[in-house]
């Protein structure tokens, strides 16, 4: 694809300002890193805090008084119950219980829900949630209309509590209509680098206003999509089309804790959305395959692909996603392996440019994650 | 010190005395690389050109350094081990890969030489 057809976020000018490296991704032109690489932008979130423009990612509305219950039928979690200024992680099943996609959804009360939703997947989600509850809500596209940026690391709060000092009292998955720099957005205590934040819809017209007041903070750095990755590595969150995808399930993706109690087989609202019987099944009799988190034992950085075998040689399974943790200090990765090895410490190994490369099962996050719980 | 050949796929040689020929990857190739966390050196074996010889991973990826002439491999780097981050800072000196003895000695000079691999960077 060149680089004419791609896409550009309302931040795309500042980007080039500051030097950024742009690549094509999910079809929009967009930051990889920043002069100052992807080592130090991961360590500097980590450390202080970054800023991230996630505005290709798709944000869109729902309203109406059976909004939740709509919602509800298409993703196995509790919206219904979902107090007015909380958000939540849910995700799309399909008929077969795959994933279509995750999202996060927050109530932001007057029977108004907000969803963000993965960039490569925004229009699919639109035309699915207008095709199935299109009928008992009114369901609007934002995607032109809000961008969306992530402050995220231990500085976060500091920084952002500058402009608006009631940010500091929310807690981890809060969500809140906030005047920043005079500008209504809705910001919600959460993020995808295990790190305490923020990430805070602007409308498009102000997101660059918003960025640079937050990028002038002494705390602040832009960071890119390769730190990004890096640091949702670590903290174990998994990328959509990566470590889940329609032929994956919930329960194989190892994402039963996202599956709420009230819509699990024994619950007070059981089932009731797409692939339900396959989800119950498999939660009951086990999976064939599940996502753990892997651990090489050398230098050797395994990445996405790579196949999986036992002692005898036989496959596995294979990577799902891999690289180098600069936190961590050294090669760490997901995979899908056979259940008969996803006990922890059981020892696999992946092949690598025709070599075996020892790995660890392992337990995830491999860095601990600092959400503010209050 | 002689100077420095180059290879479109941006690597650098430079002969030494005895006759061993040094190979690296440039300036230009570890920036865009970004930065180096593992190298998988090459065995002490002969290899034919544009063999893989080593890999550079960086945190983004793996990239393959390919063998700019036919030679044997006498030397590694083993610096590289312990602290690959070397390739990004200072790629034409402590950053080396790899020493090896060219099958023809007279075809280092038909590389590339600093104003060609100059203009060849200019146009990426």
């Amino acid at each position: 694809m060149s680089t004419e057809q791609l896409l550009k976020t309302p931040l795309h000018a500042l980007h080039l300002e500051l030097g950024a490296r742009m690549v094509p991704f999910a079809g929009y032109d967009m930051p990889v890193q920043y002069p100052l690489g992807v080592m130090k932008e991961h360590q500097h979130t980590r450390d202080q805090a970054g800023l991230f423009d996630v505005s290709h990612m798709g944000q869109i509305r729902l309203t109406g008084a059976n909004a939740a219950k709509a919602l509800e039928t298409l993703v196995p979690v509790d919206i219904i119950d979902l107090p007015v200024g909380m958000q939540r992680y849910a995700m799309f099943t399909n008929e077969t219980g795959g994933i279509l996609d995750d999202l996060m959804v927050a109530n932001l009360g007057n029977d108004e829900l907000f969803l963000v939703v993965n960039a490569a997947c925004k229009d699919q989600d639109l035309a699915h949630l207008r095709k199935h509850i299109g009928d008992q809500c009114s369901i609007e596209s934002l995607f032109e209309e809000r961008a969306l940026l992530a402050l995220q690391g231990p500085a976060a709060v500091t920084v952002l509590a500058r402009l608006a000092p009631t940010v500091a009292q929310m807690t981890f998955m809060q969500f809140a209509c906030v005047k920043l720099l005079g500008v209504d957005c809705f910001v919600s205590r959460s993020g995808y680098t295990g790190e305490d934040g923020f990430e805070i819809s602007v409308p498009a017209a102000n997101a660059e206003v918003l960025a640079r007041a937050l990028l002038a903070e002494p705390e602040v750095a832009p960071i890119g999509l390769g730190a990004r990755d890096s640091l949702r590595l670590e903290a174990g969150l998994c990328l959509y089309g990566h470590d889940m995808n329609t032929e994956t399930t919930p329960i194989e993706a190892s994402l039963l804790w996202a599956i709420s109690k009230p819509r699990r087989a024994d619950g007070a609202r059981a089932g009731g959305f797409p692939g339900a019987e396959t989800v119950f099944a498999q939660q009951q009799a086990g999976v064939s395959r599940k996502r753990v988190g892997l651990l090489p034992q050398e230098r050797t950085p395994v990445r996405e692909g790579a196949e999986i075998v036992n002692e005898a040689g036989d496959i596995i399974g294979s990577v799902c996603s891999g690289g180098f943790g600069p936190t961590l200090g050294g090669p760490l990765a997901m995979g899908y392996l056979d259940s008969a090895y996803t006990v922890l410490e059981t020892p696999v190994w992946a092949i690598v440019r025709g070599k075996k490369v020892p790995l660890l099962v392992s337990k995830m996050p491999f860095v601990p994650q600092r959400y503010y719980r209050g | 010190m002689s100077e420095l050949r180059f290879t479109e796929d941006h690597e650098w040689l430079r002969t030494e005395a005895d006759g061993t020929v040094t190979v690296g990857i440039t300036a230009f190739a570890q920036n865009a690389l970004g930065d180096v966390v593992f190298v998988q050196l090459p065995e002490l074996q002969s290899y034919d050109k544009g063999a893989e010889a080593a890999t550079v991973e960086s945190v983004k990826a793996a990239s393959g350094v390919y063998m700019p002439l036919d030679g044997e491999v006498v030397e590694t780097n083993p610096a590289l081990d312990s602290s690959p981050e070397l390739v990004n800072e200072d790629p034409l000196g402590e950053g080396w890969f790899f020493r090896f003895k060219p099958t023809d000695a007279s075809a280092v000079g038909q590389l590339l030489d600093q104003d060609a691999y100059d203009r060849l960077i200019a146009q990426a």
